[in-house]
């Protein structure tokens, strides 16, 4: 452990909490036009070219605003809430390869902070800590809402942790390791080797557990916007609302990064060509999120219990044992 | 240096997370305190190497006090503090100091006598997630089944104990049906 190490690994740190805090607030922005444009509007239009600004505009509202702590909430729980989600988000980001290593003036960098041999597991294991910040934040509120939304929060966070864990089961079994590196090197080989080939029902299931494990659309019951409400935000003001919007952004971009490493490949052998291969693909998942916000309305907390265990769960099971026979004879 | 940091720092924050748990009078600050505990208890894993366990913490300790908040929910207002029935003082502090030295007696007995050894020795080339693997399904096999078996016994008991009348739903009947259910369970209860 010597000073080097320990100056490279801040400076990854820092460079990776400013790219990704920036992209949470432009990803407001994104959602905003993209669902716009699908409803055939403008989105957001005034301030700046093209709105560019408004993402300023908007931070500069949430920092300014009153920090309102109401009556009756657990203060201390109800202020740390929303500090949980954000901060989990961006410490499941530790483990992820984000591009290819590459040299600059002679120094070799490794955009990757801790490059654990459990990375895959690590990452899904402190994002799902971030939905404590949503239940805390709904159970404090002392609000009837919030207190419905940190039910179902609950809910969800118990049963789609069960198919994001089985779903990834099956390609473990055939990579053997749990390292994000060693996914991007065992399907470097190019597009045929990309996992989603060998392994078609796991990536669906993962993907549509990561509606559930971000909260987006489909998936969306956790803020009650079927009650015109806003869930465990509704108690929330300033930039302790903001932080939860943070941590769901943030956590979209790395799941979306896991969704590609995982199973289409990463960034291929390494080359400058993969690396921008990767983007696109996160991109791709992203632009997903909020299409499926535009296109699809919220299903019922019944139907989401439903879909998981009576659905989901069963056909990660069958893969499971499916690609264990295969792989055994 | 970096190691007895990181150990001194979350021992500390341990300590203090579990001593809240179990003083504190709000429902909200318990659970919290031992998911936090819990969670800091990982970091000690890792500070040994132990990556794997370090993450299997982290999850099934997240998960578990989870379903707890979802119990807290259901049966007290987490937001207000409970009235504790406590007996006398004295019994609880003197208790609490006996199993405790018990306790440090149990594990460090071993250690005293220099008879420890590794049952289970580390397996040369293989990483931390395998050799758990070797270990589990070689060496403890039998105990891993069997906490299997309960678990799944466990499972079963809890379906037949809650899945009374699982085979109707009140939102695919028709109104009729429900009004003439009601009217059957009325005379039960009569």
């Amino acid at each position: 452990m010597d000073m080097a190490y320990l100056i490279e690994t801040v400076v990854k740190i820092v460079v990776i909490m400013l790219i990704f805090s920036a992209l949470a607030g432009l990803g407001t922005y994104f959602e905003r036009k993209v669902l716009a444009f699908m409803q055939r509007r403008l989105g957001p239009m005034s301030v700046g070219p093209y709105g560019l600004l408004q993402v300023a505009a908007d931070g500069i509202k949430l920092f300014t605003k009153e920090d309102i702590i109401p009556q009756n909430v657990v203060a201390p729980i109800f202020k740390f809430a929303p500090v949980i989600t954000a901060a989990t988000a961006f410490m499941a980001a530790a483990a992820i390869p984000f591009w290819p290593q590459f040299t600059v003036f002679g120094y070799t960098v490794h955009p990757i902070v801790a490059d654990t041999e459990i990375g895959l597991l690590y990452v899904l294991a402190v994002m799902a800590i971030g939905l404590y910040g949503l239940l805390l934040g709904g159970m404090a509120s002392a609000n009837k809402f919030s207190l419905i939304s940190a039910a179902r929060t609950a809910a969800i966070f118990i049963s789609y942790e069960v198919v994001t864990g089985l779903s990834l089961l099956a390609p473990i079994m055939i990579v053997g390791s749990l390292s994000l590196i060693d996914f991007n090197n065992y399907q470097a080989g190019g597009v045929s080797h990309w996992l989603v080939w060998t392994q078609p029902v796991a990536f669906i299931l993962f993907w549509i557990a990561a509606f559930a494990e971000t909260g987006r659309t489909p998936f969306h019951l956790i803020a009650n916007d079927h009650e015109i409400i806003d869930g465990f935000g509704t108690e929330y003001s300033g930039m302790r609302w903001g932080l939860f919007f943070i941590g769901e952004y943030a956590n979209m971009f790395f799941i979306s990064f896991v969704i590609a490493l995982v199973f289409l490949g990463g960034f291929g052998d390494g080359g400058l060509g993969g690396a921008l291969a990767l983007i696109a693909k996160v991109s791709f998942f992203f632009f997903f999120f909020l299409w499926t916000r535009a296109a699809w309305p919220d299903v019922r907390p019944d139907q989401l219990m439903w879909l998981c265990w009576k659905v989901l769960m069963p056909l990660a099971v069958v893969n499971v044992v499916v690609t264990g026979l295969v792989m055994m004879f | 240096m970096f190691e007895a940091i990181a150990f001194y720092l979350f021992s500390i924050l341990t300590a203090v997370m579990f001593y809240i748990t179990v003083t504190t009078k709000q429902a909200l600050f318990a659970l919290t305190a031992l998911a936090a505990g819990m969670i800091f208890i990982s970091a000690f894993f890792f500070i040994l190497g132990a990556d794997f366990l370090g993450v299997v913490q982290i999850i099934v300790y997240t998960g578990a006090v989870m379903a707890l908040y979802a119990f807290g929910m259901m049966f007290f207002d987490t937001t207000r503090e409970l009235k504790e029935r406590s007996g006398s003082s004295l019994i609880t502090a003197g208790l609490s100091i006996l199993s405790a030295v018990f306790v440090v007696l149990i594990f460090v007995a071993p250690i005293v006598s220099t008879k420890i050894q590794v049952t289970a020795p580390l397996i040369a080339g293989a990483t931390n997630s395998q050799s758990v693997g070797m270990v589990l399904f070689t060496k403890y096999l039998v105990p891993f089944e069997l906490a299997a078996v309960m678990l799944l016994v466990a499972m079963i008991a809890g379906i037949v104990l809650a899945g009374k009348k699982m085979d109707r739903s009140l939102t695919l009947m028709a109104e009729e049906e429900i009004m003439i259910a009601e009217e059957a369970n009325r005379k039960v209860l009569l």
